[in-house]
């Protein structure tokens, strides 16, 4: 059912765990459909220097969590906001049609954590 | 790599005796059993002993045994076929919110008929209310369809209680037997069913055959139409390796029946025992007294993490197991079974399902129990829901509440 990426990215999960003091947080998704993504970024001169997750869900969950991290680390913020849900799922050899939502979800949690890393520093 | 079944209430493994019984009926004796030939006449006793022997387990005249293709067909039969056949008596059905899609699909598709469908609601146990089961019973009746057990929890229901309800109210009284049939005790006079399926494949037996037991007497409109086979009651050849699969399945299961019980029982309890131990933070689901499941289900939910994702990491270790997580069904709702105990959602799709079957071992367990706790625990310390420091929102207390 799962490309050898998807089990690849499942079984080792890059950038898994969390940042103190984290410059942007985004946590979306929703319990009752079994999926919430969080993601921690560390920002330096608009960089994503560091970035790390944890995921509630299921294995393309973790796999899309694992892969947008690898994608995003190292670009700038604007760079990072133009990864759209089908570059991470290309970026994982596709994924199953049921499992197209998962990807969503971890680019939307990385925009979010970008947004709100936005919002506290835009003063 | 180490391979360890404990699905067995999705499907078994075909015994090697059926397997070896079966083997003739492809090319020596591939006659149809409905032709006057030597050809016909050389299997069609084969297919009356079979139904001799699903007729001894569960202690029925082989007359009122009739093969099928597998419990979704029977299921249906036994439900469109009342409907069609007691038209003029009533219109009403009387089942529950736990039972196997094949009949709960069924009731919504006679619903769009105009059947009416009363769903009796379970307990966070799993377990039904036997009054308000009387009470739903009305003049317009005209069937009662319990299961005997439950697939994902292995909750027995009070079959022979319900059967006495409904001989008193004169209703017709169908159950979905094919997790209990070579599981437990099926005794079709003691219960007072007046039909109930069997799967072959849930007990030894292939895929693609069953079998329904239609008390005699018992009025049916046949779901299949078509040549005279099964004295008029299910059309199409018979599928012969297959019934004298089942057949044998049957015996074998009946032979060994109390003895096997006990023997998976104690497995059942070593793994649930073990994993209460060894694992913090999990639900039980179903009924606590494991008198009251099948002797060999065990269904229970981690806290905080995901049931694909543990059955995935199950799979890299070779154990086969199954979940109740939406991401396991192809839809984004967890189980219905878990949803009418009123499981929380999050712990619902968790929910892992062991069935452990003939083949299972000691070690077998023992490896389980083994593996799993790391594998738990490494979830755990993915999920954002496991050792918040920070205020958790209101949907994510909901999970934490039920556990606490």
């Amino acid at each position: 059912m799962y490309s050898d990426k998807v089990m690849d990215h499942f079984s080792n999960p890059r950038n898994v765990g969390e940042i103190e003091n984290a410059d942007g947080v985004g946590e979306v998704g929703n319990a009752s459909c079994g999926d919430i993504m969080k993601i921690f970024l560390k920002v330096e001169d608009n960089v994503i220097k560091d970035i790390k997750f944890k995921t509630f869900g299921c294995g393309a969950a973790i796999a899309t969590s694992s892969m947008v991290t690898e994608m995003a680390i190292g670009k700038t913020l604007d760079e990072a906001l133009e990864l759209t849900n089908a570059a991470v799922a290309e970026a994982l050899d596709g994924l199953p049609a049921q499992k197209m939502h998962c990807s969503n979800l971890a680019a939307d949690a990385l925009h979010e954590a970008i947004k709100n890393y936005k919002d506290n520093h835009s003063a | 790599m180490k391979r360890i079944y404990m699905d067995n209430n999705a499907t078994t493994a075909v015994r090697p005796e059926v397997f070896d019984a079966m083997l003739p009926f492809y090319r020596e004796q591939f006659g149809n059993p409905s032709s006057v030939h030597w050809a016909g006449r050389a299997v069609s006793g084969a297919v009356e002993k079979a139904r001799e022997q699903v007729a001894k387990l569960i202690n029925c005249s082989p007359a009122e045994i009739v093969f099928i293709s597998c419990g979704s067909e029977g299921d249906n039969m036994s439900l469109k076929g009342t409907v069609d056949a007691l038209r003029d008596k009533g219109d009403h059905i009387i089942t529950t919110t736990v039972e196997h899609p094949a009949v709960l699909e069924t009731c919504k598709a006679l619903e769009k008929q105009g059947v009416r469908v009363t769903y009796l609601p379970v307990d966070h146990n799993g377990m039904l209310n036997l009054a308000e089961l009387e009470a739903a019973i009305t003049d317009k009746t005209i069937l009662i369809s319990v299961m005997w057990a439950n697939n994902e929890t292995g909750n027995l229901y009070p079959i022979e209680e319900i059967g006495a309800i409904a001989r008193k109210y004169k209703v017709r009284f169908h159950t979905d037997a094919v997790q209990a049939v070579g599981k437990v005790p099926v005794d079709v006079q003691k219960a007072n069913v007046d039909l109930l399926v069997i799967s072959g494949h849930k007990l030894g037996a292939p895929k693609g055959v069953g079998a329904i037991y239609i008390r005699r007497g018992t009025r049916l409109t046949p779901f299949m139409h078509g040549g005279h086979q099964e004295r008029n009651r299910r059309a199409g050849t018979h599928n012969v390796a297959g019934i004298v699969g089942l057949g044998v399945a049957c015996e074998l299961s009946g032979a060994h029946l109390d003895a096997e019980a006990t023997r998976i029982r104690v497995l059942r309890d070593r793994l649930e025992q073990g994993i209460l131990e060894r694992v913090p933070e999990i639900k039980l689901n179903g009924h606590p007294d494991p008198n009251l499941r099948l002797p060999n289900t065990l269904n229970v939910s981690f806290a905080y993490i995901e049931g694909e994702s543990l059955l995935l990491n199950f799979d890299m270790k070779g154990i086969a197991a199954s979940s109740g997580s939406a991401c396991t069904s192809g839809s984004l709702e967890p189980s219905h079974v878990m949803g009418a105990m009123c499981v929380d959602v999050v712990l619902a799709h968790s929910s892992t399902r062991f069935s452990l079957g003939t083949d299972n071992t000691e070690e077998d367990v023992d490896y389980v129990l083994e593996v799993l706790p790391p594998i738990v625990q490494r979830l755990r310390e993915m999920s954002p829901l496991y050792n918040r420091a920070e205020p958790l929102s209101c949907e994510e207390c909901q999970v934490i509440r039920k556990i606490h």
